[in-house]
């Protein structure tokens, strides 16, 4: 409390301070009959120095920082592609910059230079074709250059993935990544939002995970039976708001059951397959070196966005559609280490997009393995497919038997009315 | 026909001017001079809290984690327990720094006090064409600014979406907390915000096209006004756009539409929303967000032209020239949103389209650099405080200019786009320039407003600090960006479990950034005290100050509604004509006729 006391007088003491300065400052002005709006020579002089000592400290600064930390501070790229876009960094840079210097010297260096003097009157000088064709002509020349370059990365870098490279999907919601690798027969299996459950994170989209997202749907312990059976309960007093609040969650609840339903009834079991045999890695990304990856993005909340820093590699994560990104690691971790001389140097998956409280935490390790470690690795996987874990646990597979129970049951039910 | 003068408020020459209430002379004004003023005093408070925000946040990453009294007295315990900012409240103090800064300051600020002030005065009008309109356009600016304020203030938090307020994040409350009543009342003020840009803008084009005095030609208009002229228009035509962006938020938010939104679990909850698209959203609201940023600089580089050529006592160089760059600039402005966008899922083949456009824009902004180093060359430059804010902003304009042509490269872009050098390059570029300009043309047009001079040597000091601050703060936040640190993060000390070089540069940098900040923003305490002593205290000003050529200083020193006591005065020739050869004076005033055998330029 002292202290803000004695701030709050200090800067009331402060301002008392400027304000009789200024007043001195103005009446001895007025005494050597200077009006407010003429400026002295010697204050012309003075800004017009300080012009060009700025401009000394505005480049030195710039220099200082291009030496101290480079313009790519994220070290050398670590993907095939990120060097050629490197490449082009390192191009427009030295175009940008040389710009740069220029301009704000001839800015600087005339503002100092042709300052007001005494009895020197200014150049009348309205226009010049000849001068404004030039400014005009040669940016639009530097500009074709970086435009052409600019796009022939761009259309590389974007373009679809050899059929053979590997697909890998990179599933983000509030505030962790999770990576499926489409397993042994390289296809990624189908899913839907709507198929969500606890021990179906990902939402795959199989014969059983569709059963079994109807039935908790309908049975589960907020499913549409137990709420009805609350609501119908006569000796149960709930607060209206509660009451409204359940009655919009049944109707959701059944308009998402009926497109499941609908779902169902288009199903191809042949589907499953391509699902079964997925990987879902949490914690850390692994990739082999020199392999290409096809990236598949999707997002179960919000918008986030899959930034490799190292790989030069960005794409947001949209709900409601699937987002792609191509990559190739080109140096192992191992040796991108060495190189750094930093050991427990990584890379990195960071999200780049906006997306709630903890957005900056949410991060995953990327590890880039040499060919031989990576096979090793994916061996080790191999007993740990979404089957494998689906039906790890025991209670999923009485859970998954009730399930069935209860589909024919419901289904045997609906049948007529669906006819 | 652009010579024609219209007589349309003829009728106060019959009658000097009426007695006036205190109600009608200083609140519901509806006299162009006083409502500029209400804007700039407006802006000048949403600005110091905007600024104020960003002190808050920036200590928060210069030192994370640690207890700060100063963020302690501003956000109290709710806030910042224990002096420390909470994570929610970090996203709030930057979405509404962003938005302030933009709409309130940059655009109702700047564009809203100088096209008020100096729109009739420069083309020789008695006022606007519609004074209600005016009032109007000003009282919906003051009832949206409250809004912004006061939802600093809501329980749950302010807009946290970051200024930009994508969806699904800005439309979901289990998603972050801001995103509940905070949300509403951003929506709500800026839809308001966005009526007074348009009332205003239509009434700056029709008294631009419609109320110029005789003989004042499209070609004899200053540049100041196609400025303000070019950006009415292009505000026009793209503030309906995020009024429609943010009509649809709204409904997906209250109504359960789904606009935006598509196969949601957030929160435990699974969202029936099907087969809307957040690209939607970004589509609409960047087909805004771009021209924006002209409606934000042209106003800036119009207010330059004019302090620089009046203070180099030269004519503008290629005063046609830059007309002709504002209006390609404002053409190619509509052409290029989605330039914002590369990284976002949007097809390639469209990005490339984008890059293609974006980086023309190039070419008329170094046409406007280089003719405003051409009108420097062979000058007699007299430094008074506006002329500093001049220079300053070409500079800026150039140094965050050049970064764009890495931005604007898709390939590049994917490496940078939403790093700090995102946030670097558009601060520099839009903010600052934007800034400058909007001092140099306090300082420079004070005279006119408050018949008052305001301080030159604390000008100076008030210069030199600035731009001193200014590039200490983003020349450092460049190498931030290169380094790959992501916008809005809260803590970038994450970065110690997987890259240590980075996270000491990041820090190190991080602490530089927020001293610079802060002695930047003690510096506008020099121009804050300087402005409100000047008004009350400050020597009487003389007509015409800084000896310029326009219309604005032909009228007497003492406002008067009608803004001339005669008759309107008669434009003869364009507003250039500094160091004119054969003449006596370094200036001729536009109401001067040209000599005999003299060539208009």
């Amino acid at each position: 409390m002292v202290t803000k006391l004695v701030i709050l007088a200090v800067i009331v003491l402060g301002v008392i301070a400027v304000a009789q300065l200024m007043r001195v400052y103005e009446l001895s002005s007025k005494l050597r009959n200077k009006e407010e709006g003429e400026i002295s020579n010697r204050d012309n002089r003075l800004n017009a120095n300080l012009m060009l000592i700025f401009m000394f400290i505005l480049f030195g600064g710039f220099i200082w920082l291009m030496l101290k930390y480079g313009w790519t501070g994220r070290g050398d790229a670590a993907s095939v592609h990120g060097h050629e876009i490197d490449w082009l960094l390192n191009l427009n840079f030295i175009i940008i910059i040389a710009v740069f210097f220029l301009t704000n010297a001839l800015l600087f260096i005339f503002a100092f230079k042709y300052v007001k003097k005494p009895g020197v009157k200014a150049f009348y000088f309205p226009h010049n074709n000849k001068l404004e064709m030039l400014w005009t002509v040669v940016p639009a020349c530097v500009l074709a250059v970086i435009i052409i370059l600019g796009l022939k990365s761009w259309n590389d870098v974007t373009d679809e993935a050899a059929p053979e490279s590997i697909r890998v999907e990179l599933f983000s919601k509030q505030f962790d990544w999770t990576a499926r690798y489409a397993g042994a027969n390289n296809e990624l299996g189908k899913f839907d939002y709507k198929l969500t459950t606890d021990d179906n994170e990902l939402a795959l989209l199989t014969t059983n995970t569709l059963d079994s997202a109807i039935y908790h749907m309908e049975y589960g312990t907020l499913g549409i039976k137990t709420m009805e059976a609350k609501l119908n309960d006569a000796s149960l007093i709930m607060i209206p708001e509660d009451r409204a609040k359940m009655l919009e969650d049944l109707s959701r609840k059944e308009r998402l059951v009926r497109l499941l339903y609908q779902m169902k009834g288009r199903h191809d079991s042949k589907l499953d397959a391509r699902a079964w045999d997925d990987i879902i890695q949490k914690d850390t990304l692994y990739l082999c070196k020199n392999k290409e990856y096809e990236f598949n993005f999707r997002s179960k909340d919000v918008i986030h966005s899959a930034y490799f820093p190292n790989f030069r590699a960005q794409m947001n994560t949209v709900p409601g559609m699937t987002t792609r990104f191509k990559l190739t690691p080109d140096i192992s971790t191992a040796d991108y280490r060495k190189k750094k001389n930093d050991p427990n140097f990584n890379f990195v998956l960071l999200c780049n997009k906006i997306c709630g409280g903890a957005h900056y935490k949410m991060k995953m390790i990327v590890v880039v393995l040499e060919e031989k470690n990576y096979m090793k690795w994916m061996d080790s996987k191999k007993t740990s497919t979404f089957k494998d874990m689906y039906f790890a646990t025991a209670s999923a597979e009485t859970e998954a038997e009730t399930k069935v129970d209860a589909m024919e049951a419901v289904t045997t039910e609906e049948q007529p009315v669906a006819q | 026909m652009a010579a024609v003068a219209h007589e349309a408020h003829g009728h106060h020459d019959s009658h000097g001017h009426h007695e006036e209430s205190f109600v009608s002379k200083y609140i519901f004004s509806q006299d162009h001079k006083m409502i500029g003023k209400q804007f700039l005093m407006t802006a000048v408070f949403m600005g110091v809290v905007a600024m104020l925000l960003s002190i808050l946040f920036r200590i928060q990453l210069a030192w994370p984690g640690e207890s700060s009294d100063f963020v302690s007295f501003f956000l109290g315990e709710n806030w910042a327990p224990g002096g420390v900012m909470k994570e929610d409240m970090y996203l709030g103090l930057v979405t509404i720094h962003g938005t302030i800064m933009v709409f309130f300051l940059l655009t109702g600020g700047l564009s809203g006090t100088f096209s008020n002030i100096l729109i009739p005065l420069q083309i020789g009008a008695r006022d606007m064409a519609s004074g209600f309109l005016n009032m109007l356009s000003y009282w919906f600016f003051f009832i949206s600014s409250l809004l912004m304020l006061l939802s600093l203030f809501v329980e749950s938090g302010p807009a946290m979406a970051g200024w930009t307020i994508y969806p699904p994040l800005s439309a979901l409350p289990q998603a972050v907390s801001g995103s509940g009543m905070g949300m509403t009342l951003w929506l709500v003020s800026m839809s308001i915000f966005i009526a007074s840009s348009l009332i205003g803008s239509l009434n700056y084009i029709v008294t631009v096209l419609n109320l110029r005095t005789k003989g004042m030609a499209m070609t004899r208009l200053p540049l100041t006004i196609w400025a303000f002229f070019i950006t009415a228009i292009i505000g026009v035509l793209s503030f309906p756009v995020l009024l429609s962006a943010a009509l649809l938020l709204m409904m997906d938010r209250l109504a359960g539409t789904s606009f935006y939104l598509s196969d949601i679990i957030v929160g435990g909850e699974m969202l029936t929303q099907h087969g809307g698209s957040p690209l939607l959203y970004q589509h609409l609201f960047w087909f805004l967000g771009h021209p924006e940023v002209y409606i934000v600089l042209i106003p800036a580089l119009g207010l330059s032209s004019e302090i620089i050529a009046t203070n180099s006592r030269k004519p503008i160089f290629g005063y046609r020239a830059m007309i002709g760059s504002i209006l390609a600039i404002a053409f190619l402005s509509f052409i290029v949103w989605a330039h914002h966008m590369f990284v976002t899922g949007m097809n390639p083949f469209l990005g490339s389209v984008f890059v293609f456009t974006t980086l023309l824009i190039a070419i008329p902004s170094a046409v406007k650099v280089f003719n405003y180093i051409t009108t420097l060359w062979r000058g007699s430059i007299v430094y008074t405080p506006a002329m500093l804010f001049a220079i300053g902003l070409v500079s800026t304009f150039i140094t965050g200019g050049v970064t764009g042509i890495i931005l604007a490269d898709a390939a590049l872009d994917i490496t940078v786009h939403d790093t700090y050098f995102v946030v670097a390059h558009f601060h520099v570029v839009m903010g600052l320039s934007a800034v400058f300009g909007m001092f140099g043309g306090v300082y420079h047009w004070f005279p006119k407003m408050f018949g008052k001079m305001m301080n030159t040597r604390l000008g100076y000091a008030h210069f030199w600090i600035t731009i001193v601050g200014a590039y200490g703060v983003f020349f450092p936040m460049h190498f931030v960006g290169l380094a790959g640190a992501p916008r809005r993060y809260y803590d970038y000390s994450v970065y110690g479990d997987f890259d240590v070089e980075s996270f000491n540069l990041m820090l190190d940098l991080n602490v530089i950034i927020t001293v610079f900040a802060i002695i930047a923003s003690l510096g506008q305490l020099l121009f804050l005290f300087n402005f409100f002593y000047s008004i009350y205290r400050g020597p009487k000003a003389p007509q015409n100050p800084w000896k310029g050529t326009t219309l604005e200083w032909t009228t007497p020193v003492e406002h008067i509604h009608g803004n001339w006591p005669g008759e309107l005065p008669t434009v003869h020739r364009w507003p250039y004509d500094y160091s004119k050869p054969g003449f006596e004076e370094d200036f001729i005033p536009q109401t001067v006729p040209l000599a005999e055998g003299e060539e208009e330029h």
